[in-house]
């Protein structure tokens, strides 16, 4: 593997660290564990992006069955040889900053299985949604020979909507009797969505939520995402899914829009990590500047790092 | 810290693991349940996988003997010897010694308060940064109430 080939500058890199890279690029697991950790603490690696990086995001609302759906997904591609690595990503506790990462227990035995690669990642300290290492943790994987890359994140909000403009193609997960995907509909998920899966088609009700959504997405003006019946409980339906998700051609209108949240999460991260941000938000209350001031002031002192 | 919370072997009761899973959250832990019934060698690749720098074992099953040394002797096969191993449930005063003998750095039984769990984290934390040996490879015989 040639290194040089693959990472953009080795400037500030240890020599014990590119050893650990050269490693993990070679297949071994726990390099590449160690690895990630370096990424996300900060270490400045840029991987190039290969020409064969596969990735799928996976959202939405919480309870619906996404990482048990993931679990299945995997199950179906280790059988036909893929190497499948999940990136699953948890909200942090907003009081201790502790979280409990509990996704990969729903994905099953498979998450153990030697042809998969399960990563949890606490959102915490990532103001905006902004999670700068995660493309640098996707090119390492995807440069290390895992060829489905999968990043799961809760709905719950603009900030974990962003998180899953990192992948190229998006699933959107909903349950029977919900219906929330369509209420979602104003923070701009289904706009991001590629194909459209209503989970738990064991229960009853699933049909008539399948069809709401299909209504739903037809009043759009994009030609709306195909919407599929999935049970994660049985796995019927997940063979059909995931080759249709394999079939998917990417869309440089969804492209624009994906890069559009990550242009608002990196904005949004700067203003909110500003370090007078503090002082702007008291100046706001008692009233001594407007927010177009605050505005101005802030951002001709934002810390935008890179180049 | 990064700490996986595991239940190893065939052992249906996992309200305890879940609550100091909460408890270590509400600290400011990372915490990562691997759900029930793991074999040890699952639990060491979910150790290894997810780069955690240490693990509860919890198990009420009467197995500890086997299962926890297995589980010891699997993070060191694979080079993982900076973690720190701490077990909980019903584990015997009697069956102790050997536990700690094996790396493991401390055991709470029923009646613990999770603050003492978090007490002794802390304290993990403070070795590491004296560079006194704590991992489960690290050749030493330290452990919490001592």
């Amino acid at each position: 593997m040639n290194l040089l080939g693959l990472v953009r500058g080795l400037d500030g890199i240890g020599v014990n660290d590119i050893e650990l890279l050269s490693q993990a690029l070679d297949g071994d697991r726990r390099s590449l564990a160690k690895m990630i950790s370096l990424i996300e603490s900060g270490e400045p690696i840029n991987l190039q992006k290969p020409s064969n990086n596969w990735t799928l995001g996976v959202t939405g609302p919480p309870g619906v069955g996404k990482s048990t759906l993931i679990g299945r997904m995997a199950e179906y591609w280790v059988k036909r040889g893929e190497k499948v690595a999940i990136l699953a990503i948890d909200p942090s506790s907003p009081f201790s900053g502790g979280s409990l990462l509990a996704d990969r227990l729903r994905m099953g035995d498979i998450g153990t299985n030697k042809s998969v690669f399960i990563r949890s990642f606490s959102s915490n300290n990532y103001p905006g949604g902004f999670m700068p290492f995660l493309e640098n943790v996707i090119n390492l994987l995807s440069n290390s020979g895992w060829s489905k890359i999968i990043i799961e994140t809760v709905g719950s909000g603009q900030s974990e909507i962003r998180i899953i403009a990192y992948a190229d193609r998006i699933l959107l997960v909903d349950g029977p009797d919900r219906g929330d995907i369509i209420q979602a509909e104003k923070a701009g998920i289904l706009e991001l969505a590629d194909v459209i899966a209503i989970n738990k088609a064991d229960l009853p009700n699933t049909k008539k939520t399948a069809s709401l959504v299909r209504e739903g997405l037809e009043l759009g003006d994009n030609p709306a995402p195909e919407v599929h019946l999935t049970s994660a409980l049985n796995g019927s339906g997940v063979a059909d899914l995931v080759d249709h998700i394999e079939s998917l051609d990417l869309d440089w209108d969804r492209l624009k829009i994906r890069n559009r949240e990550l242009l608002l999460a990196q904005w949004d991260s700067l203003l909110l990590s500003h370090h007078e941000i503090e002082q702007h938000l008291e100046k706001l209350c008692d009233g001594s500047i407007t927010v177009a001031e605050a505005i101005n002031h802030m951002s001709s002192s934002l810390d935008i790092g890179g180049d | 810290m990064r700490i996986v919370i595991a239940k190893p072997g065939l052992d249906g009761h996992d309200r305890g693991a879940k609550v100091i899973a909460r408890a270590l959250r509400a600290g400011g832990h990372d915490v990562i349940y691997t759900g029930l019934r793991k074999r040890p060698k699952e639990i060491v690749r979910i150790v290894s996988d997810e780069d955690a720098e240490a693990l509860g074992i919890s198990t009420l099953s009467g197995a500890h003997k086997t299962l926890i040394p297995l589980i010891c002797d699997g993070l060191r096969d694979n080079s993982l010897n900076q973690v720190v191993v701490f077990a909980g449930g019903i584990i015997p005063e009697r069956d102790r010694a050997e536990l700690f003998e094996s790396g493991v750095r401390a055991i709470f039984g029923p009646g613990t308060k999770s603050s003492s769990i978090l007490d002794f984290l802390d304290s993990i934390g403070n070795r590491k940064e004296n560079d006194e040996p704590v991992g489960i490879g690290e050749g030493s015989r330290w452990h919490w109430g001592e």
